[in-house]
């Protein structure tokens, strides 16, 4: 571009302004910019200005005070018991870390069957369409359909039991940890699959050539060549399943039959109840633990590469 | 590896791949399956006859949900999430292609919407029209609007709160979309309209638009399917009428006969529905451009 317009001072730039500006750019984007000031820039500060409010049972009252974070936090101090919410977040963290290791297994090895065992362009495409189709249809929809098969009298428990294998249904199968972990999987593994995909597609082919000529086996170049190559699209997923799961409180809802404690259903609940202050509080700390995470991931890369 | 011989390892992972089509499949058509459920039947398998008597029954209602209310309001605000979605993720697209100030601020709350906890900015938009709505009733106090002030109830609803909550979910992947769009586009055309004497809107009408059609299609497409299976974002920010997924949420816990499993099978038609009719515009929409440069 530099070369052909030498007189531009701004290679970028050339081709806009050879155009002329027509309307402008910002005026462009400000219905995009004003829908997002409004209904999340502003929800967000709200949500942190209110989490410092007081609040009785009729209404909420502006005012400076800790006391909703002392309220969140009330009893932990005393080491002997996990206090309600600590337990709450652990549990939490416990659907994170499996979902976050399953997921990520399970979509590395989908997207790596897919890039570099499918040979054709158009074969590849269509398993890819195949894995993302029930992207399309309700969330609440596919974990329902897990029912039949887990519940009491599901298929799994009466072809175990028409075996001969177990006497009494399985209980755990439905309303449990198990099947909270399964529907989120079930609902989740796309979001690995498309990022790590995408990094795969991008590796140059020659460098495994390469690796192999050099006499790597096919684990070797699986990780050392494919695993740091597809770094991005791994942690670009495991941002979206882990602030995904982090915040979920439907699945967890609808697959733990609304008995589970997720610190998203603690905050819906809170809510329900109309105690907002304290609903907003929850969601700051969630918040900021989310955000560490995610920096946590980031910087992963970071040291990754340095290596 | 010779390239023309499969390895052992490829039909272990193809065993993976197709035992997770399985996983993802299975399921969804067991109840597709068990919503001609016989009116007999029940939740789980063995089918007790097949009958459309579970659709019938979705129809007449739900105890004392009406679903044809819910799917209307669902449908309705999905078609204008879609619009919405398509015209301010083109004029953002447009937008990013030159330079503004705040462009890269802008990049980074989009992400942030993607990716932030939903529960989060549910709560945020309804605390939001809760404020306004006791600054409204404030200020109708102040001001002796006594008649105002007995009829109003709340600024929350369908098509205020609850378009808002959607549209934090849809914009940022309908900005994504047209970045992926406006990286392959070829400002070659455009130079060329412009030195034939185009006007930046003629260029945009007759050379910018029939090319990135078919992604606009695309935008729309996510648009309306993620507004319509939407439910962590508005289940605090909808309001008094609950949006299909909403009213289907809350009947997982209280429904125990198959007539769920109809409701879920109907708006998966929807939805599929939508994807087709939407993949058919492209093609046609693909076949008329040929036929014009053909021509």
């Amino acid at each position: 571009m530099a070369a052909v317009h030498p007189d531009e001072s701004r290679p970028d730039d050339t081709s806009a302004a050879r155009l002329g500006r027509g309307v402008p750019a910002w005026l462009q984007a400000l219905p995009f910019s004003a829908a997002f000031l409004v209904f999340f820039v502003l929800p967000l500060a709200l949500v942190v200005m209110i989490s410092f409010w007081e609040y009785n049972q009729y209404e909420i009252i502006p005012a400076f005070t800790l006391r909703n974070y002392a309220d969140i936090f009330a009893g932990c101090a005393n080491g002997a018991d996990l206090c309600v919410t600590l337990r709450t977040y652990l549990s939490t963290l416990k659907f994170t870390l499996a979902t976050w290791g399953v997921t990520l297994v399970l979509g590395f090895t989908v997207a790596y069957f897919l890039a570099f065992h499918v040979r054709t362009l158009p074969m590849q495409i269509a398993c890819f369409v195949v894995c993302t189709v029930p992207f399309w249809t309700s969330n609440v929809i596919r974990m329902i359909a897990w029912m039949p098969l887990l519940g009491r009298h599901g298929l799994i428990n009466d072809t175990l039991i028409s075996l001969g294998l177990i006497r009494e249904p399985i209980e755990w199968l439905l309303y449990s940890d198990f099947s909270v972990v399964l529907a989120l999987v079930h609902l989740y593994t796309l979001f690995m699959i498309v990022p790590i995909f995408n990094s795969m597609m991008r590796i140059d082919r020659s460098l495994i050539e390469a690796a192999r000529d050099a006499g790597a086996s096919s684990w070797q170049i699986l990780w050392n060549v494919i695993v740091p190559l597809s770094r991005t699209g791994i942690v670009i997923g495991s941002i979206f399943v882990v602030t995904i799961v982090m915040g979920d409180f439907v699945t967890v809802g609808v697959m733990g039959g609304q008995q589970i404690a997720s610190v998203g259903k603690t905050i819906q609940v809170q809510t329900a109840y109309l105690q907002f202050p304290i609903a907003a509080a929850n969601a700051v700390i969630l918040l900021a633990i989310v955000l560490m995470t995610i920096w946590c991931l980031t910087r992963l890369v970071d040291i990754r590469k340095a290596l | 590896m010779d390239r023309d011989r499969r390895t052992p390892g490829f039909y272990l992972l193809a065993a993976v791949f197709a035992g997770f089509v399985l996983f993802l499949y299975g399921p969804m058509l067991g109840i597709f399956v068990l919503s001609f459920q016989g009116p007999e039947g029940g939740l789980t398998f063995p089918m007790r006859g097949v009958s459309l008597h579970w659709f019938e029954r979705l129809f007449e209602g739900i105890g004392v949900i009406d679903v044809g209310a819910a799917f209307r309001r669902s449908l309705a605000l999905g078609a204008v999430v879609m619009v919405l979605t398509i015209l301010l993720s083109l004029l953002a697209g447009l937008a990013f292609r030159k330079r503004f100030a705040g462009s890269t601020l802008l990049f980074y709350v989009t992400i942030a919407s993607l990716i932030m906890p939903s529960i989060i900015v549910s709560l945020g938009i309804g605390l939001q029209f809760r404020l306004v709505d006791t600054g409204i009733k404030a200020l109708a106090d102040q001001m002796g609007w006594y008649d105002f002030l007995s009829a109003y109830t709340t600024s929350m609803g369908l098509f205020t709160s609850g378009l808002g909550a959607h549209l934090t979910w849809t914009l940022p992947f309908g900005l994504l979309i047209m970045f992926a769009v406006f990286n392959r586009f070829n400002p070659a055309f455009e130079e060329a309209a412009s030195d034939l004497g185009a006007t930046p809107w003629q260029r945009f009408r007759h050379v910018v638009l029939p090319m990135i059609g078919p992604s606009l299609i695309g935008v729309g497409m996510f648009g309306f399917t993620l507004s319509w299976d939407e439910i962590a974002r508005s289940s605090q920010a909808i309001g008094d009428v609950n949006s299909l997924p909403l009213e289907l949420q809350g009947l997982t816990t209280t429904v125990t006969t198959p007539v769920i499993y109809a409701l879920g099978t109907l708006t998966t038609v929807v939805s599929f529905l939508v994807i087709g009719v939407s993949l058919g515009s492209l093609a046609l929409w693909r076949r008329r451009l040929r036929q014009r440069a053909a021509g």
